[in-house]
């Protein structure tokens, strides 16, 4: 007897669920992200209204001013869904190990200037608060934002806030030990050089519009935040300085600010090109926001950078700009 | 004519890697078999990084193809941006 074995190829009738094929259009193979994405937000038979909030539903497109058609557009570039994401901040992780013990191993800290240090630290470890900041907004945004493309990446970005804040926390530990973690503190609630960015921090906590508080946060602060401390700061000043094993030990932030500039530059181009009046009303408050950010680094760049922060100030205000102008915010 | 093809086992980051190839290679014909995905393209087929980068919005390392990649035919040209299958010398 002989057994003839061949293959079938079954064609399934349909390639994926119905809400993500009124998306990406019937009969197409949807990617992992479209298919943990689109058509996710749950948008309908919610019965009661939230005892904290009875003017609007449990999840309301109208707790923002930004009016847009289909929340959906707001897609993010990276394509990034949990095991997307998880995998790049795993190598990212794994990566800033290899820097530890790069710099454990060969007594990098040790062969650090002490002034350099100290600046390191007084510099750095305040904005372990600012991130946590970031954590605190962009779950705010996720929370009571509309459409899984706006608020699912929202919610990695405050993980990815929080990530950052540890490892300025590790970065402290290593240069230092537990008791620059505290003086951080003390720094942060006591120093007349914080209290304009506390009060920014405080005051972006009790934003109720998601779409502004994610300018706020993500546009405006972390805008002018990240090229003005990551690059111009710890990359360029530190490093010249002798403290090299700091840029080493922060490779993540520069990096992972890079890659997320592209999804905030994204969600604020597509939201701006739905209508002149999105347009009209981001561009209000990436103007308004920007420059009390600004103002708020001030002092925390002439400490890190003396004579150099008002340059350094006005180049990381000019990178933000032009990216106001390239989505369209003009 | 003479074809060459490569074949990639069907699962998420092969995708991206047969779309690109798709939209570089006008003649390509592709065959979807349980578990495998086969391309044939007459002459010449060309990978670039930058097509698979543009579709995924992540960096991509061209080396990645091989933990997908199953078999091919044709004289190899490769580099940091393209990965190139003909029967030229």
């Amino acid at each position: 007897m002989t057994i003839d074995i061949r293959t079938r190829t079954i064609e399934p009738l349909r390639p994926t669920y119905e809400h993500v094929a009124r998306y990406i259009g019937e009969g197409k193979i949807p990617s992992r992200y479209e298919e943990a994405t689109m058509g996710a937000q749950p948008s309908a038979n919610f019965h009661y209204r939230p005892t904290w909030d009875p003017d609007h539903e449990l999840f309301d497109a109208r707790r923002t001013r930004v009016v847009m058609s289909d929340w959906y557009k707001l897609r993010d570039p990276r394509q990034f869904y949990y095991a997307s994401w998880t995998m790049t901040r795993a190598r990212q992780q794994d990566a800033i190990e290899a820097n530890y013990q790069f710099v454990e191993q060969r007594g990098l800290v040790d062969k650090m200037p002490a002034a350099i240090r100290e600046l390191a630290c007084s510099v750095l470890m305040p904005l372990r608060h600012v991130a946590w900041g970031g954590n605190m907004n962009n779950t705010s945004v996720c929370a009571y934002g509309y459409g899984t493309t706006f608020t699912a990446p929202a919610m990695m970005h405050a993980l990815d806030h929080l990530g950052a804040a540890q490892f300025l926390t590790r970065l402290g530990l290593t240069l230092e030990g537990p008791d620059v973690l505290d003086a951080g503190r003390q720094a942060w609630v006591e120093s007349p050089a914080w209290q304009p960015l506390r009060r920014y921090v405080e005051d972006t906590f009790v934003i109720h519009d998601p779409f502004e508080l994610f300018v706020a946060q993500n546009l405006a602060l972390d805008g002018q935040l990240y090229p003005l401390i990551y690059d111009t700061f710890v990359d360029d000043h530190v490093a010249l300085h002798g403290g090299t094993a700091v840029a080493m030990l922060t490779a993540f932030m520069p990096d992972w600010f890079e890659e997320s500039t592209r999804w905030v530059d994204a969600v604020v181009k597509a939201a701006a090109a739905e209508s002149d009046a999105n347009r009209t009303l981001i561009s209000g408050w990436a103007r308004d926001w920007a420059a009390r950010a600004e103002e708020a680094l001030r002092p925390v760049a002439s400490m890190a950078l003396g004579e150099t922060a008002a340059g350094a100030l006005e180049d990381a205000r000019a990178e933000l700009d032009a990216r106001l102008v390239k989505a369209g915010l003009a | 004519m003479s074809n060459v093809f490569i074949a990639f086992q069907a699962n998420e980051e092969a995708r991206p890697i047969v779309e690109a190839i798709l939209a570089d290679n006008p003649g390509a014909k592709v065959d979807r078999s349980p578990a495998l995905i086969k391309i044939d393209v007459p002459h010449k087929l060309t990978i670039r990084r930058q097509t698979i980068e543009r579709l995924t919005g992540q960096p991509f390392d061209l080396q990645q193809i091989q933990v997908n990649l199953v078999t091919l035919s044709g004289h190899l040209d490769e580099d940091d941006d393209q990965f190139t299958l003909s029967w030229k010398h």
